[in-house]
């Protein structure tokens, strides 16, 4: 492993490029892996502390998670706010495929759970979380799911990779890694629930079976 | 490419529990949300096409259809062009004129919606046909069964009186093979079809030897007609012996369910305290036919192909 | 203007003939003959006119669906030159007026002789004898009586009507459906029909008719003839009642002689018919039974339907199929190529036993000098497929579309003059 400076936990934005160098197999195609499961462990404390700060302490916070991996991410920052101060954050998940905008490009898709934590979503400070923020439309389709759920007081964003390429005015509040990306290229966030390794890789472009 | 759902048999296992994972979804995200409509189907047309009477499963798709806002057009055979004499091909070929997604038909004539597949490029729901299918109504049926129980898959169910004559029965004696159930059909012979032995399902005349091991118990609606036709000699006869009365009811198992697709003739096939008791599912299969209505039609006409049916 | 076919097999048998048609008879059997018209028919084979005990021309009434004109030119394409048209028209033909009218649209057609088949009973109600005697007297010398259609469901009628036909050779053709056992049936009563939801047309509702008639037959010493026979057991039934010396006849439909109730899967009505398409163990009955004479001839059952008869639901649909311009292929494919016919005994089964039955003079004769010339060329290797469009009937519904055939008629003559060539009118 080379070449990823070693830096304290800071609560600045991490904004720079930190793109190793080396593939992950010899094939010079291959993804190349952008965080290990050390450096991921590490964007999730920051981005748990940076909640806990913007939000002034966490209070009236509900974490949903956009599944598949937006769910466990949620609950990975849920845990570390608990790490950090002892404060237990409702959290859930929010199935979104029922409000795409691109539902008519493909077969229609099953459903993943939607799981809404104290009932209810009035009035709380819900955090979306995400595992990648891409073209924005994933996390409008959200928007729309919260609507009809209820009213919250606020709605903030949490993605663990923000790869650019907006095409909806979306921004998020907490960012785990910016990493500047070609369309042609692809990001995998691998989780060890899902996968068996926590890891983040840029691959090259394949078929279009993801959405953005 | 569109698909239909025109029997039971058109689903695998795998779409089977995709429509009912779907459905308890669909039923949790409505149940909690203060605006009750999905914005899934919106611009779509949905047609309800149903040339026999039926106020529960008209109404139950309709609002299906609503729920994931796409356009209703209803169409009830009374008063319309076909009771002037117009065929079921040019009603066919008038819908595909204007131009619907899906048609939800129920027939009088057994295999009506199969020949309406042929005449339209839309996705075409069996709502019924003749005494031939009802596959929504299975699958509500299995959604209920889960939701009691737990499980379908080794549940003991005994369907319970006209089989010769019940579209539910057939759909849901594949249906439910389909997803691993047991399945014993009880009737006097006269109610039996010819030919039922090649069924994936056991057979007997004794409703009492079924009851104490059955996980649940479907008692089919039974017309006062067939008593004409010789099919029972009496009323009485037919609900002494295969009516499903209290002390019938006692002997089944604690956890045992008691369905039934209604309209009930009280005293008949079932008595009113069991109808209305503990374990009948009745309401709640009214309700669940709602979720697994949009379901079905969200898994055919959400997406750039269906995920399930078959092509004809 | 005289006809000579050429290196023709007679019979599909030995040596390639010459034959020589002239003024509506053959003239000459031989080699190296001459006339003002040829044929060239070698490797083909020449059989009597086929004659069809059973064919519904719907005119009158329903001249949509079909005419004497278009059903009889299907039916020389087909290669018959002699068909019995059935009395289920509107008006019935249950009187002399009726059978006289069908005549002689056949006459002037010319296509085929029309030998119009005289209802039973008074409008095929069940209940009242028609005028038969009045029928068999009358210029279309009805020798043929049939309500089909309809079942003579009335024992004691059924009985009259076999003692009061003999006075006139005449036979009583019936249509073998129990009433009461088929209310409301559309299809055969078996597992397809019980997943299918459709009520269910038993074997036992034909047979159990045909035992009865066949015993009245015996009893009374009438003549018998068993419509579209379709059940195994109304095999056995017909063997035993011939064992018995009894006066029973039988044909079978080139439908019944192919096709299963597996068609009805798909509710596709085309395969709606009446007796219904059965299983394969009916089928392959039905091939054993006319191949050694049981039942005694194919007919065709030809039942033409408009468009919207059967282009609906399977329940709202007419039952019937096309069949005059199919069945020489269709039992060539079941009958001659698998071996169990030959075509000798296609000549006996098509031409020679229908026009037995019918007691027609003209028609079945042998293939010899003197004899009227109504023949028809066969090509038993000419590959055809069948496509519904293309038919001289004013109906489509034939259930064999898109089959392969091998045999073809080349040309159907009747009293010396073409009525057929290569697949025209002519």
């Amino acid at each position: 492993m080379t070449a990823v400076p070693d830096r304290p936990v800071s609560t600045r934005p991490d904004t720079e490029r930190t793109v190793t160098d080396r593939p992950v197999t010899g094939d010079p195609t291959a993804a190349r892996l952008v965080l290990d499961a050390a450096a991921l462990s590490r964007v999730v404390d920051r981005m748990a502390h940076e909640l806990l700060e913007k939000t002034g302490g966490g209070e009236g916070v509900v974490l949903l998670g956009i599944p598949t991996r937006g769910t466990t991410l949620a609950r990975r920052l849920a845990a570390r706010v608990l790490a950090f101060e002892g404060l237990v954050v409702p959290t859930g998940s929010l199935d979104v495929t029922m409000y795409r905008d691109d539902l008519r490009l493909r077969a229609a898709r099953a459903l993943e759970a939607t799981d809404i934590p104290a009932g209810t979503i009035d009035g709380a400070l819900v955090v979306l979380v995400d595992d990648v923020l891409f073209s924005g439309r994933t996390v409008r389709a959200a928007l729309d799911a919260l609507a009809d759920l209820g009213r919250p007081r606020a709605v903030q964003l949490a993605a663990l990779v923000d790869r650019g390429h907006r095409e909806l005015p979306v921004r998020a509040d907490y960012v785990g890694k910016n990493i500047p990306t070609s369309l042609r290229e692809t990001v995998h966030v691998q989780l060890l629930e899902h996968d068996g390794v926590d890891a983040v890789l840029l691959g090259p472009a394949r078929a279009r079976t993801d959405a953005p | 490419m569109n698909r239909h759902l025109l029997s039971a048999a058109d689903l695998s296992l795998e779409d089977a529990t995709l429509v009912l994972d779907t459905a308890a979804e669909l039923a949790d995200l409505v149940e909690r949300a203060t605006v009750k409509k999905l914005p899934t189907l919106r611009g779509r047309t949905v047609v309800s096409l149903f040339f026999e009477d039926s106020t529960r499963t008209k109404t139950s798709f309709e609002l299906a259809a609503k729920r994931l806002s796409a356009d209703v057009i209803s169409f009830a055979a009374k008063g319309s062009s076909v009771s002037k004499g117009e065929t079921l091909k040019d009603t066919a070929l008038t819908l595909e004129a204007m131009g619907c997604d899906a048609a939800v038909i129920r027939h009088s004539w057994s295999g009506a919606p199969v020949n309406l597949s042929r005449w339209v490029k839309g996705s075409v729901v069996n709502a019924g046909d003749g005494t031939h299918e009802h596959p929504t109504q299975a699958l509500l049926d299995a959604y209920t069964m889960r939701q009691r129980h737990g499980r379908i898959e080794g549940l003991k169910v005994t369907i319970v009186g006209d089989v010769l004559h019940s579209r539910v029965a057939r759909s849901n004696v594949l249906l439910l093979r389909t997803l691993g159930a047991d399945v014993t059909l009880v009737a006097p012979p006269t109610l039996l079809p010819v030919g039922v032995d090649a069924w994936p399902c056991e057979v007997s005349y004794d409703l009492d030897a079924q009851l104490p091991k059955s996980d649940v118990v479907m008692m089919l609606r039974v017309q006062r007609e067939r008593m004409g036709a010789a099919y029972f000699p009496s009323v009485r006869e037919y609900s002494r012996r295969y009516g499903l009365d209290r002390a019938r009811a006692a002997r089944l198992p604690d956890d045992a369910v008691v369905m039934h697709h209604g309209p009930m003739v009280r005293g008949m096939e079932i008595a009113s305290e069991v109808a209305d008791g503990a374990r009948s599912t009745i309401t709640e299969q009214v309700a669940n036919g709602v979720s697994v209505r949009m379901a079905v039609l969200y898994l055919l006409l959400g997406g750039s192909e269906s995920a399930i049916g078959s092509s004809q | 203007m005289s006809w000579v076919i050429k290196d023709v097999l007679l019979y599909g048998e030995g040596e390639p003939v010459d034959v020589l048609l002239d003024g509506g008879t053959v003239t000459a059997i031989g080699a190296g003959l001459t006339g003002d018209e040829v044929l060239e028919a070698a490797g083909c084979v020449l059989l009597p006119g086929l004659v069809d005990l059973h064919t519904h021309l719907r005119e009158p009434g329903r001249e949509d669906a079909e005419t004497v004109e278009s059903g009889t030119l299907a039916a020389a394409l087909g290669g018959f030159t002699a068909v019995h048209a059935m009395a289920n028209t509107d008006p019935v033909a249950d009187n002399a007026g009726v059978v006289e009218q069908v005549w002689r649209l056949g006459l002037e057609a010319g296509h085929c002789d029309v030998f119009p088949v005289g209802a039973v009973t008074v409008g095929l109600a069940g209940t009242e004898m028609a005028e038969l005697g009045t029928m068999a007297d009358s210029a279309a010398r009805v020798r043929v009586f049939s309500d089909d259609g309809h079942c003579v469901s009335d024992a004691s009628l059924m009985r009259r009507a076999l003692e009061y036909v003999k006075a006139f050779d005449g036979v009583v053709a019936q249509h073998a459906q129990e009433p009461r056992l088929t209310v409301g049936a559309q299809m055969n009563e078996g597992v397809t029909s019980s997943l299918l939801g459709l009520v269910g047309w038993p074997a036992v509702a034909e047979e159990a008719v045909i035992a009865r008639d066949c015993l009245l037959a015996g009893h009374v010493g009438g003549r018998l003839h068993v419509c579209h026979v379709s059940t195994a057991g109304s095999v056995e039934l017909i063997r035993w009642a011939k064992a018995k010396g009894w006066d029973v006849t039988a044909e079978v439909t080139p439908h019944h002689l192919l096709l299963t109730d597996d068609c009805v899967q798909g509710y596709d009505a085309t395969y709606k018919v009446n007796p219904p398409l059965r299983t394969q163990t009916d089928v392959d009955a039905l091939r054993e039974g006319l191949a050694d004479g049981t039942v005694d001839c194919v007919a065709t059952d030809h039942a033409p339907h408009a468009p919207q008869d059967k282009e609906t639901e399977w329940g709202a649909a007419s039952p019937g199929m096309t069949g005059l311009e199919t069945a020489l292929a269709v039992v060539a494919h079941t009958m001659v190529e698998p071996g169990r016919l030959t075509w000798r005994g296609v000549a006996e089964r098509l031409s020679e036993a229908p026009a037995r039955i019918g007691r027609l003079e003209g028609h079945g004769r042998p293939l010899a000098v003197g004899e009227p010339a109504n023949v028809v060329v066969i090509d038993p290797s000419s590959p055809w497929t069948v496509d519904p469009a293309v038919t001289a009937s004013r109906s489509t519904n034939t259930p064999f579309g898109g089959l392969e055939l091998q045999a073809r008629v080349v040309a159907t003559f009747l009293r010396g003059r073409p009525t057929a060539l290569h697949g025209k009118g002519a």
